[in-house]
C-alpha cells in the first residue's frame, strides 16, 4: 500500500543538481558524444573480420538516438566502443571531449538480458554502483530505493533478480544503471526478449524517466517501431561491413504514448526507415550474388 | 534424517522450478499499480511447495528406512546361522552383538577420545585444505600463469591415493600427528582446488562488463562478481573435499597413531575384537556424513539466491 502511494511523487527524490540541465546553460550540458572515423577490425580464425567501417556520429547532450539495423551489422559493437569495452582500431570516440579508454560509470549500460547480480538483492544491485562510487553503504541504499520507486519496483526491494518477470529485471536494470546519474545511457537492445506488450510499456516507462533525466541515450535495436517510437534520431547501419547509410530526424512530438503508433507521421517515417533498410539489404544480396 | 532431507531437495527441484515458472508468467503481464499482489503470489509459492513436499516424499522415505532395516536383518540371520557360500558371515558379528558392544563402548570414555583426536585431525587439516585450495584456486582461474605453474602439480599429485602418501609423510614430518594432518590435508585439498577454478573460470562475461560500467575495480569484481558466481561449485568442492578428508584421515590413522578412529579399528582388527571393527566402520561412515552435511548446511546462506527459483 505504501509503496504503492510513494510510486505517485517517484520523481520528487530525484538529486536535482545531478540531474541534466533543462536547457539554456551551455556550459553545464553533459553527454555529448564524438564518434570519429572509427574501424572496428576483429581477428578470427578466418582472417580479419571488418565489424565497422568508417563510422562518424556526433550525439548532442540530451539527446536520445537510436542505432537501427539488422542483425550483424555492427550497431553492438559500435555501442560498445562508445562504453568503452571495445577498443577502434582506428578513429575516436569522445565523451565530453574525453577519450574513452575503458568502461566508466559516466555511461551507464543496460544490456539485453540476464546481466543482473543474481547473488545480489533488488537493491543491492542498483546500490552496487552508487557503493563502487564510494558512497557509505546507507547512502548507496538511499539511493536505490530512490531508483527502484522510480521503475515502481519499491517492493520489491528485498527480492532476489530470479524471482522476477523478464520485464521487471530490465527496470531493475534501468534504475542500476541510472543510479549513478550517468551523462549517457547506453542501452543494447534491452526490450529485445520481451513480449510485445510488456515491451510497449516499458518503451512508455523509459521515455518517462528519461525526460526527468535528459542525458544523452544511445539505444540499439533491431526494431523499427521502436526506434521511431523512443528516439529523436535514427542512425541507420547496414550489414557487412557495418556501416552508417543514414540518418533520420524523428520530428515526432514528446510525450509521446501509445497511439503515436498508428498516426501518419508515425507511418511515413516508419517507411521510410523500411525502405532505407530494404534497399540495402538488397544490395547486400546482389553483391553476395556477384561474389558467388 | 539431515541426509535424507538433502537428498530430497535435489529431486524437489523440478517441483520448485515449475512453481516458479508459472509465477514468472502470471507476472509478465505486470501491472505497475499493483506490485504487492505479486509480492503476495511470490510468497504463497513455498508454503504450497512444502506441503507438497511432505506428500510426495514421504512414502518415499518410509521405504528407505524399510530398506535398511530389512538389510540389518538378513546381516543378523547370516551372522546368526553362520552363512558361508563364497562370502562367509562366520567371523561377522551379528547387528545384535555390534549392538550390545557399541553400548558398552559409549558408556567408558576411550571411544570418545578416538573420535575426539580424529574430529581434530581433520578440523585443523580441512581448513587449511580450504584456506589454501580456496587461494590457488581463486589465482588459478584468473590468472594463465598461476594455472600453468600450478595446474601439472595438481595433475600429477591427485591420483595418488592417501595411503601411498604415508612413508614420506612419516619421513618428510616431524611428528606422527603431522604427518596423519598432511595426508588429510591433502586429500581435501584437490577437489577445492579444482572445483574453485571451475567455478571462477565460468564467471559470467556480461555480468563483469556490468561491474565495471558501474565504476567497479578489479578487486571489486572478484569480490562482487567473480567469488559469488564461483560459490556453487567451490561449496560443491568444500563438500567432497570433506568426505576425501575424512577417508585419507583414516589412511593415516590405520598405519600410524595412538588415538583416533581409524587407529581403534584398526587395533581392534589386530585385537581380534570383531564387532568394534563394525563399531569404527559405522563411526566413520557416520562422522564423514556429518561433517559433509554440517559443510553443506554451513555454505547455505552463501548460496541463498538460488534457493528461490530455478533460473540464474
Amino acid at each position: 500500500m505504501n509503496e504503492a502511494l510513494a510510486n505517485d511523487n517517484r520523481l520528487a527524490v530525484l538529486d536535482h543538481s545531478r540531474l541534466q540541465a533543462k536547457s539554456g546553460t551551455p556550459g553545464a550540458e553533459r553527454g555529448r558524444i564524438s564518434v570519429r572515423d572509427v574501424d572496428i577490425v576483429f581477428d578470427t580464425a578466418s582472417g580479419p573480420h571488418t565489424a565497422v567501417e568508417n563510422a562518424s556520429l556526433t550525439v548532442r547532450p540530451g539527446e536520445f538516438i537510436c542505432l537501427l539495423g539488422p542483425s550483424g551489422c555492427g550497431k553492438s559493437t559500435l555501442m560498445n566502443t562508445i562504453a568503452g569495452f571495445v577498443t577502434p582500431s582506428s578513429g575516436e570516440v569522445r565523451v565530453d571531449g574525453v577519450a574513452v579508454t575503458e568502461p566508466g560509470p559516466d555511461r551507464g549500460m543496460v544490456f539485453q538480458q540476464h546481466s543482473l547480480f543474481p547473488w545480489k538483492t533488488v537493491k543491492e544491485n542498483v546500490a552496487f554502483g552508487p557503493l563502487m562510487s564510494g558512497v557509505g553503504s546507507q547512502e548507496a541504499n538511499s539511493v536505490a530505493r530512490t531508483f527502484l520507486s522510480l521503475v515502481g519496483l519499491a517492493a520489491f526491494e528485498n527480492a532476489y533478480p530470479n524471482t522476477l518477470s523478464g520485464g521487471m529485471q530490465q527496470r531493475v536494470g534501468i534504475a542500476r544503471a541510472l543510479a549513478n546519474y550517468p551523462s549517457v545511457l547506453l542501452m543494447d537492445e534491452p526490450f529485445g526478449a520481451l513480449d510485445a506488450q510488456t515491451r510497449i510499456m516499458m518503451q512508455e516507462n523509459l521515455l518517462d524517466i528519461w525526460r526527468e533525466f535528459r542525458n544523452t541515450v544511445v539505444f540499439v535495436t533491431h526494431d523499427i517501431d521502436e526506434a521511431v517510437f523512443l528516439s529523436d534520431r535514427i542512425v541507420v547501419m547496414s550489414a557487412s561491413p557495418g556501416k552508417i547509410i543514414a540518418d533520420i530526424d524523428v520530428d515526432l512530438p514528446r510525450p509521446r504514448e501509445q497511439s503515436l503508433l498508428t498516426s501518419p507521421e508515425f507511418m511515413a517515417l516508419k517507411r521510410q526507415c523500411l525502405d532505407l533498410i530494404r534497399k540495402e539489404t538488397l544490395n547486400a544480396f546482389k553483391q553476395q550474388n556477384r561474389a558467388g | 534424517m539431515d541426509s535424507k532431507s538433502n537428498a530430497a531437495l535435489r529431486t524437489a527441484e523440478p517441483l520448485a522450478e515449475a512453481g516458479t515458472t508459472s509465477g514468472l508468467k502470471r507476472q509478465d503481464s505486470e501491472q505497475p499499480t499493483s506490485p504487492t499482489r505479486n509480492a503476495a503470489q511470490t510468497s504463497e509459492a513455498p508454503r504450497r511447495l512444502q506441503t507438497g513436499w511432505l506428500k510426495t516424499m514421504g512414502p518415499r522415505y518410509l521405504v528407505r528406512i524399510a530398506a535398511l532395516i530389512v538389510a540389518v536383518l538378513l546381516w543378523e540371520l547370516a551372522s546368526t546361522r553362520g552363512f558361508n557360500f563364497y562370502i562367509n558371515f562366520d567371523n561377522i558379528p551379528a547387528p545384535s552383538v555390534v549392538g550390545s558392544a557399541l553400548i558398552t563402548e559409549l558408556t567408558g570414555q576411550e571411544f570418545y577420545l578416538h573420535i575426539l583426536h580424529s574430529l581434530e585431525r581433520v578440523a585443523i587439516a580441512y581448513l587449511l585444505a580450504v584456506i589454501i585450495g580456496v587461494l590457488l584456486g581463486v589465482a588459478m582461474g584468473r590468472s594463465r600463469w598461476a594455472e600453468d605453474i600450478i595446474l601439472p602439480y595438481i595433475e600429477l599429485l591427485r591420483p595418488i591415493p592417501a595411503v601411498a602418501w604415508i612413508p614420506l609423510a612419516i619421513l618428510m614430518l616431524p611428528t606422527e600427528q603431522s604427518s596423519i594432518i598432511f595426508i588429510t590435508f591433502l586429500g581435501a585439498l584437490f577437489p577445492v582446488i579444482l572445483n574453485t577454478v571451475h567455478g571462477v573460470e565460468q564467471t559470467n562475461g556480461v555480468l563483469v562488463r556490468a561491474a565495471r560500467s558501474l565504476g567497479a575495480s578489479r578487486t571489486a569484481i572478484l569480490w562482487h562478481v567473480v567469488l559469488p558466481g564461483a560459490m556453487p561449485s567451490i561449496v560443491a568442492g568444500l563438500a567432497i573435499g570433506m568426505g576425501v578428508a575424512w577417508f585419507s584421515l583414516l589412511a593415516g590413522e590405520i598405519i600410524s597413531g595412538q588415538y583416533g578412529i581409524g587407529y581403534y579399528t584398526w587395533n581392534s582388527y589386530t585385537l581380534i575384537q570383531y564387532p568394534q571393527i563394525i563399531i569404527g566402520m559405522l563411526t566413520i561412515g557416520g562422522l564423514g556424513t556429518l561433517c559433509t552435511l554440517l559443510v553443506r548446511k554451513g555454505c547455505n546462506p552463501l548460496l541463498k539466491w538460488q534457493a528461490k527459483g530455478g533460473r540464474s
